[in-house]
């Protein structure tokens, strides 16, 4: 039988890593693309937003990920779309982010007060400029906390992608322990993984949230 | 069309049977109100009379329902983004609680609109910013945050913000009633030198010694209506209506 150190199951757990930091990414950027998106045709009261976002929003907070990520492998596949599993799972990660986080930020934006939007209302600011100039530095100050926690969550929920057969750290580990016999070993390493992506994330965050509290 | 011009051309805000309902109550009852150029008018009446509601209508942060206003000849029309910016450059509002951008320096504050809206270069709005500033008293503060000021201070910056859109009609909805005491005064004398300087003025006031000293028409609210409007030596020596008499006689402590 072939024995296994440490530094093998730790190298190549790291190599799985890559796919959840690359997974998480795409899911950053295409729900927070999404997610804006969405709260801006709210916003602008474009006809029809509120309640379609308002659906997909309780859509998507409403069902288990691991379903959502069922449904993007095998429910395309019942509409004649191959997916890779690569594909579902960073369509559902996306998706998934987006509900959320333009949740979240709705949030956010009707924290800031009242009279911030009357007031550039009445010096004849546009939507746009109100929201990239007025109420969108504003909103941020508050959105920092809630959205890294957010994002934390996200990175460990690409754990489930698992499930469609999409190997990254937590597929990894099982398939890692299944040759070792250590499962221990190689799932303390996980954590510890884990634990080296979510912890710089949410100390940047403090940072972050010091650093717009301090222009304020 | 001779006989419209004539009419429309009267005021520089010109009101029209204006209503305005929220869901079934209806807070303004047919207004009727033509505001010539540089004229000085206090809004008085009780809280709930529609008189906040009328000013908000002036620049479009109320939706009203029926009638017509028109500034500077324009109408306002509600759909119409564009019509709406226009019109908005001409009106300038300042708030009871200032409202001014936390997150920017007052100099910002009083150079965003006039470099996003008027598309000013930085340097002539900085420029025409500290001009505006010290007019209020407040060369020193460019660049302090609105929350190292006091109220009385703020409110002076939201005038200058306002002023630095060059509006020709300026709306004051009860500046000086989030104020202490004591910091009335000199919110209250940059009003009046504006007044002084010809600029047109709507204010919704509690301070009756204000608006009888410095506006030319008082206007009095009650119920949705204009109930009383005249000269204010007339309304305040001699009011015509009880509900006048009434008001003027709750508010006199």
């Amino acid at each position: 039988m072939i024995d296994f150190s440490l530094w093998d199951i730790f190298r190549n757990l790291l190599l799985a890593a890559r796919w959840t930091v690359l997974l998480s990414l795409i899911a950053f950027v295409g729900g927070g693309l999404v997610g804006l998106a969405l709260l801006v045709a709210r916003i602008a009261k474009l006809r029809g937003a509120e309640a379609l976002v308002g659906g997909y929003v309780q859509l998507f907070q409403g069902t288990p990920l691991l379903m959502q990520l069922f449904l993007a492998y095998f429910g395309l596949a019942l509409f004649g779309i191959n997916v890779s599993p690569w594909v579902a799972a960073a369509l559902a990660l996306t998706l998934y982010t987006s509900a959320f986080l333009t949740e979240i930020w709705r949030g956010c934006v009707a924290a800031v007060d009242k009279g911030q939007w009357e007031a550039s209302t009445a010096l004849a600011l546009s939507l746009s400029e109100q929201l990239r100039h007025v109420i969108g530095p504003q909103a941020l100050r508050v959105a920092v906390p809630p959205t890294v926690g957010f994002l934390v969550q996200v990175i460990k929920g690409t754990a489930l992608a698992s499930v469609i057969g999409f190997v990254e750290l937590t597929k990894a580990g099982t398939m890692i322990t299944n040759a070792t016999f250590r499962p221990f070993t190689v799932y303390a390493c996980l954590a510890l993984m884990y634990f080296a992506l979510c912890f710089p994330i949410s100390a940047w965050s403090k940072t972050l949230e010091n650093k717009l509290h301090g222009q304020h | 069309m001779g006989s419209t011009d004539a009419s429309v051309a009267a005021g520089i805000v010109e009101i029209n049977g204006l209503r305005k309902r929220f869901g079934t109550n209806e807070v303004l009852k047919g207004i009727d109100l033509s505001v010539a150029p540089g004229e000085v008018i206090a809004i008085i009446g009780k809280s709930g009379s529609g008189k906040s509601t009328l000013l908000r209508c002036i620049n479009g942060l109320e939706v009203f329902n029926e009638g017509t206003l028109s500034v500077d000849r324009a109408p306002l029309l509600h759909g119409d983004a564009a019509a709406m910016r226009t019109l908005r450059q001409r009106v300038g509002m300042i708030f009871q609680g200032f409202n001014l951008f936390p997150h920017l320096s007052v100099g910002r504050n009083v150079m965003l609109a006039p470099t996003l809206v008027k598309k000013r270069d930085s340097a002539a709005a900085a420029e025409q910013a500290r001009k505006l500033l010290a007019r209020v008293g407040l060369a020193e503060k460019f660049d302090a945050r609105p929350d190292q000021l006091s109220g009385g201070q703020q409110q002076r910056v939201a005038i200058a913000r306002a002023l630095a859109m060059e509006p020709a009609v300026l709306l004051c909805d009860e500046i000086t009633s989030a104020l202490d005491p004591e910091l009335v005064g000199e919110v209250l004398r940059v009003v009046e030198s504006l007044a002084d300087e010809g600029m047109t003025l709507l204010m919704v006031t509690h301070e009756m010694s204000f608006a009888r000293k410095v506006s030319d028409r008082l206007v009095f609210m009650h119920a949705g209506r204009i109930h009383e409007a005249g000269p204010p030596e007339q309304l305040f020596g001699a009011p015509r209506t009880p509900e006048l008499k009434q008001f003027l006689s709750s508010i006199d402590a």
